[in-house]
């Protein structure tokens, strides 16, 4: 009888729930909590402050590969087989000078390596050691124009049948820890982990960090890309642009 | 001090902020404990420290919410997460105010905050027993020794510690206090806490409701929704 209750309890809160959230007004107070998360993140902690950072030792044994774990055209599998020789990173939209970089010139620049932890939406955790340059110094080469407010990361994998991409403000595209990894733990990036390159939004979840990274674009809004929300996750199944919470 | 027990004529029982306050966080934390069993089901293991994700590391593993007890009522992580940051804000804007006004109405310090007779075994002896025997009535003061310190562990530590866990396990809000993590014991650790501090909620929660059927609903829920209990009832 109790769980009749509940049930009873459950079936009429889940009804409502629903309908809050396919109405107009109801998606847009979900829309205005994820905002004041984001805000009060930013207002408490700071821009720039920087998620923790680990000793060697605290290293998990490995980083789960998850979501993509590989990439299955032809293009891939014969860049894989190359060692990723012939790998370019575009950055495109609104900046001054389109830039094309190689591997070589991507591991040519600064480099930054961190040692942080990786938290999928999912609830699990992994620490690894993390390389690459920073994002910010190559926005600053490629001089991103002022129309610019975002940061688009394409990717050569699909997910379920969609081209994945990702995106990020301004604030996280030009963070200290936000980086173009292409190696973990001192080694080149693996193919489970999104060879050759990687993005690194160290303040927000697992699916920011876009992998199989092959473009850099800074736009204006996300009204011409996918289906408007700014990522993959976004687009088909509703996941929260901001993924710091 | 309390008005005289012998009093029949009907008596404040609750101020408009309590009552307020009773029903908003209920809606939220019912959201809060629903959406969340949803947000369990996208991996159903728990672990201690700063990593997990390898089930074989896990210390234990829970089981598949049923969709009846989940927000919303099919496997949704994306809508659930919805759910839980926006009842969220309910919840805590809702337990800071709380807190704040009953320190200024002295709500906390004359009603719940106990007093060193409270803790006495003989006195929390008797308020077993009379729990037992279902006398519900609380003698001097609004409530019994008993109530006083469930409603104190409530107030002053599962509540907060609900926050607590659950900003630590939030990878925007870590670098404002990093040290929280830490004292938590790692983000997994945190994640645990998180989940284990509901359950002892929703122990809380059962016992309430149990609590409430056994002293009278009616006249109970009247006085959560009035503010008005008849003062006669309370002492059988």
């Amino acid at each position: 009888m109790r769980r009749n209750l509940l049930a009873g309890i459950a079936a009429l809160g889940a009804g409502a729930c629903s309908k809050v959230a396919g109405s107009e007004t109801g998606a847009s107070l979900l829309d205005t909590a994820e905002d004041w998360h984001r805000a009060a993140h930013r207002a408490l902690a700071g821009r720039q402050r920087l998620a923790p950072e680990y000793a060697p030792e605290d290293r998990s044994p490995d980083v789960k590969g998850n979501g993509s774990v590989t990439v299955e055209t032809p293009d891939y599998q014969r860049a894989l087989t190359e060692g990723f020789a012939n790998w370019k990173l575009a950055v495109t939209g609104f900046v001054e000078t389109p830039l094309e970089l190689s591997m070589d010139e991507l591991r040519a620049l600064p480099q930054r390596t961190q040692i942080t932890r990786h938290d999928c939406v999912e609830g699990w955790s992994a620490i690894a050691e993390w390389k690459g340059p920073q994002l910010g110094q190559i926005l600053d080469a490629a001089r991103i124009k002022p129309e610019a407010r975002f940061i688009v990361f394409r990717c050569a994998d699909t997910l379920y049948g969609e081209a994945y991409y990702e995106s990020v403000d301004l604030v996280d595209a030009y963070h200290e820890q936000t980086i173009i990894a292409h190696e973990l733990n001192g080694q080149p990036l693996p193919e489970k982990n999104g060879a050759p390159l990687r993005m690194r939004i160290e303040r927000q979840l697992g699916y920011k960090h876009a992998k199989y990274l092959t473009g850099i674009e800074a736009v204006a809004s996300f009204d011409d890309i996918g289906k408007g929300k700014g990522g993959f996750w976004e687009d088909e199944y509703g996941y929260q642009w901001y993924a710091g919470i | 001090m309390s008005e005289p027990a012998t009093s029949k004529t009907p008596k404040k029982r609750h101020a408009i902020s309590t009552r307020l306050w009773h029903w908003i966080n209920a809606a939220a934390l019912i959201v809060l404990f629903m959406s969340g069993l949803n947000i369990s089901n996208a991996h159903r293991y728990l672990y201690w420290g700063d990593y997990g994700y390898d089930p074989a590391d896990a210390w234990t593993s829970v089981v598949r919410f049923p969709g009846w007890a989940t927000i919303p009522g099919y496997y949704d992580l994306a809508a659930a997460r919805d759910w839980h940051n926006i009842a969220a804000w309910v919840f805590a804007v809702g337990l800071l105010v709380m807190w704040l006004v009953m320190l200024v109405n002295r709500h906390f310090t004359r009603d719940i905050m106990t007093s060193r007779s409270d803790w006495s075994p003989s006195v929390i002896a008797k308020s077993v027993k009379d729990h037992l025997n279902r006398d519900f009535s609380t003698r001097k003061g609004k409530y019994n020794p008993l109530q006083k310190i469930a409603y104190g562990v409530v107030f002053g530590i599962l509540l907060p510690m609900m926050i607590f866990t659950g900003l630590a396990i939030s990878p925007g809000f870590e670098p404002a206090a990093p040290w929280l993590v830490d004292l938590l014991g790692g983000r997994q650790s945190a994640r645990t806490l998180h989940f284990l501090f509901a359950w002892v909620t929703f122990a809380f929660f059962v016992v309430h409701i149990a609590l409430v059927l056994l002293s009278g609903p009616v006249r109970q829920i009247t006085g959560m929704i009035t503010g008005i209990q008849s003062e006669e009832q309370n002492h059988r």
